[in-house]
């Protein structure tokens, strides 16, 4: 057990140095690219005195460490300063979104993770028949075609052949969670489309990696069933990659979304970010991508706790 | 050559044709275009007809020339800047694995870094400092997928710079860049090739998505990302026009996939 807590530990604080030193990428990344954020801002006919009245709003006129140590400090408060393009706090404006790229990403792993995990088993029991075909084309083709791809067809077929489902997906707290769910339906879709595949494979894959080792010749030699050999014997040793690319692919859900919210007019993160970055109103793309970012690095930490925490070999060290 | 070309799979020879035709359409888009990029040729989003195979985008611009155009200028900067990405990373790669130390340490924990930061999410800050244009897209891009190349790079040549002829080489005196020209480069050479397609799918997507939200290539130029979003607005009245460009990369990438497929089949030696 002892092992496992190091291993954890490490790890745990691997990923906060990396959190730490990543802010300081955002923070320095925008700080040494070439012009002055005021200037770039204001234009250059701005007289110099709103120039410097800007800098000071921005507090641009301290020096770079005292102004990362409290850009650093307000953001773990939750403040994020307030956006160039409207003067709001961009709190206020994150925190909903937020909340709606979450709901997003989650109802998706929901239907996804469940889903892909039973593909994959059965892919791997029926090795080569045309199911397994079916799914090995399936992947190819998600791997090859832009989320954007699958997204309009989806909206094409469901939505404006159909009208089954509508095409721009406008949620808000009214909403009870029903007619939310069936607001995001064809983003959902989209994204559980689009990191099926990639789940799909990786538990076939790790499942017929087991099939190969002595333990499994026995359980067959003893004459058990197909199925109860590689839902008892084998998945509990795949337990650990498939944890794995869970989620890693929970991790590209969050961020994957930023394209689908695009197509789906969603009210999400990266919707905001997207905007932002055409508006160019850099304090809100720090803090809405210092949060993805966040987000991001959490998952994949978890990622490789879970993996080190489900290994049954580590758990039972001799 | 022809040989192996003879016995691959129907999958490869379908991505080789795709691969070709697109590079043909690439490279002869002014010739077999029947109208000029930018030109206005008749009325918006007209359905397809003998003048107009596609149709026409939201502005009358005929789309099959739009398409051919798209490919020239979509392929060649997912090209070029792949093949800068590659540059970097293998350089910065060969570098860690040869002068090892202090070389290696510092340019591995800044990759570890710049890999832990989701690409779209770097790519769309970068972008809202330095603005969009052309040349800051491929510069922007190409450094971030350089991560990827530089750690298989390393990889690949720490392997091959524990072999004797490198040492012998080393012994010999070269310097530090004939060694890694001369003797690690030749060595390195089939796994990076079958990850330059692979990476040229992924940053050709991905310009492609930067494309689509609008914060890639720039109108009028021709490309498909941008088309897709330009004609958004049509799928709501029953008109399929976007999925043509967007269908032409699906297209692309299923090719350069297919071809990777068989590329590595071939290149791990397997029989089947």
């Amino acid at each position: 057990m002892d092992s496992i807590a190091k291993l954890v530990l490490k790890r745990v604080g691997m990923g906060l140095v990396t959190l730490v030193v990543i802010s300081l990428v955002f923070f320095v990344g925008i700080e040494a690219l070439p012009g002055d954020l005021a200037e770039e801002i204001l234009g250059q006919n701005a007289l110099p005195e709103t120039v410097e009245a800007f800098r000071k709003e921005l507090k641009l006129d301290l020096p770079p460490h005292v102004r990362y140590f409290s850009w650093l400090g307000d953001f773990l408060k939750g403040d994020f300063g307030n956006s160039l393009a409207n003067g709001r706090p961009i709190a206020e404006l994150i925190g909903w979104r937020l909340s709606n790229t979450l709901f997003l990403a989650l109802s998706a792993a929901a239907i996804a993770v469940p889903l892909s995990i039973i593909l994959g088993i059965l892919a791997a029991l029926y090795r080569n028949s045309l199911f397994d075909r079916f799914i090995s084309m399936a992947t190819l083709s998600t791997i090859s075609f832009p989320e954007f791809f699958v997204a309009y067809i989806l909206m094409a077929l469901l939505s404006v052949q159909l009208i089954l489902f509508p095409s721009i997906s406008n949620i808000n707290d009214q909403m009870s969670l029903a007619e939310k769910l069936y607001a995001i339906f064809l983003p959902c879709l989209t994204l559980t489309l689009v990191v099926m595949a990639h789940m799909m494979r990786q538990t076939r894959a790790a499942i017929i990696n087991i099939l190969a080792s002595p333990y499994i010749e026995m359980a067959k030699l003893k004459g058990l069933k197909r199925l109860r050999i590689i839902v008892l014997h084998a998945f509990p040793n795949a337990l650990s990659p498939v944890i794995n690319v869970v989620a890693l692919n929970l991790a590209y859900l969050v961020v994957g979304a930023v394209i689908v919210e695009v197509v789906f007019v969603f009210p999400g993160l990266g919707q905001l970010l997207v905007d932002s970055v055409s508006k160019r109103d850099i304090p809100v793309v720090q803090a809405s991508g210092l949060i993805f970012a966040a987000v991001y690095i959490s998952l994949n930490l978890a990622a490789d706790v879970l993996s080190i925490v489900s290994n049954p070999r580590l758990r039972n060290p001799r | 050559m022809f040989k192996l070309l003879k016995q691959s799979p129907i999958s490869a020879r379908l991505g080789i044709a795709i691969v070709v035709m697109n590079i043909f359409a690439a490279l002869f888009a002014p010739l077999i275009a029947p109208y000029g990029e930018t030109e206005v040729v008749g009325d918006v989003w007209l359905p397809m007809s003998r003048d107009h195979l596609l149709g026409t985008d939201q502005l009358g611009r005929d789309l099959f020339t739009r398409i051919l155009y798209g490919a020239r200028n979509t392929i060649a900067i997912a090209f070029v800047t792949t093949l800068l990405s590659f540059v970097v990373g293998i350089i910065g790669g060969f570098l860690a694995a040869t002068l090892k130390g202090w070389t290696d340490l510092s340019l591995s924990r800044i990759v570890d870094v710049m890999m832990a930061i989701p690409i779209l999410i770097f790519a769309l800050t970068v972008l809202s400092v330095v603005g969009t244009s052309i040349l800051a897209l491929i510069l922007v891009i190409a450094l971030l997928d350089s991560t990827r190349v530089f750690r298989l790079s390393r990889a690949v040549a720490m392997d091959v710079e524990a072999l004797d002829f490198v040492e012998a080489a080393r012994l010999r005196g070269e310097k530090i860049w004939w060694l890694m020209r001369h003797e690690i480069l030749p060595n390195a050479m089939p796994p990076l090739v079958a990850e330059f397609g692979l990476r040229f799918c992924f940053v050709f997507l991905f310009i492609a998505a930067l494309s689509f939200l609008g914060l890639g290539i720039q109108p009028p130029t021709a490309d498909w990302g941008s088309m897709v979003r330009e004609n958004a607005g049509a799928i709501t009245f029953g008109i399929f026009i976007p999925l043509w460009p967007a269908g032409a990369i699906a297209f692309l990438t299923v090719g350069v996939n297919l071809i990777v497929d068989w590329f590595l089949h071939v290149a791990s030696g397997l029989k089947d």
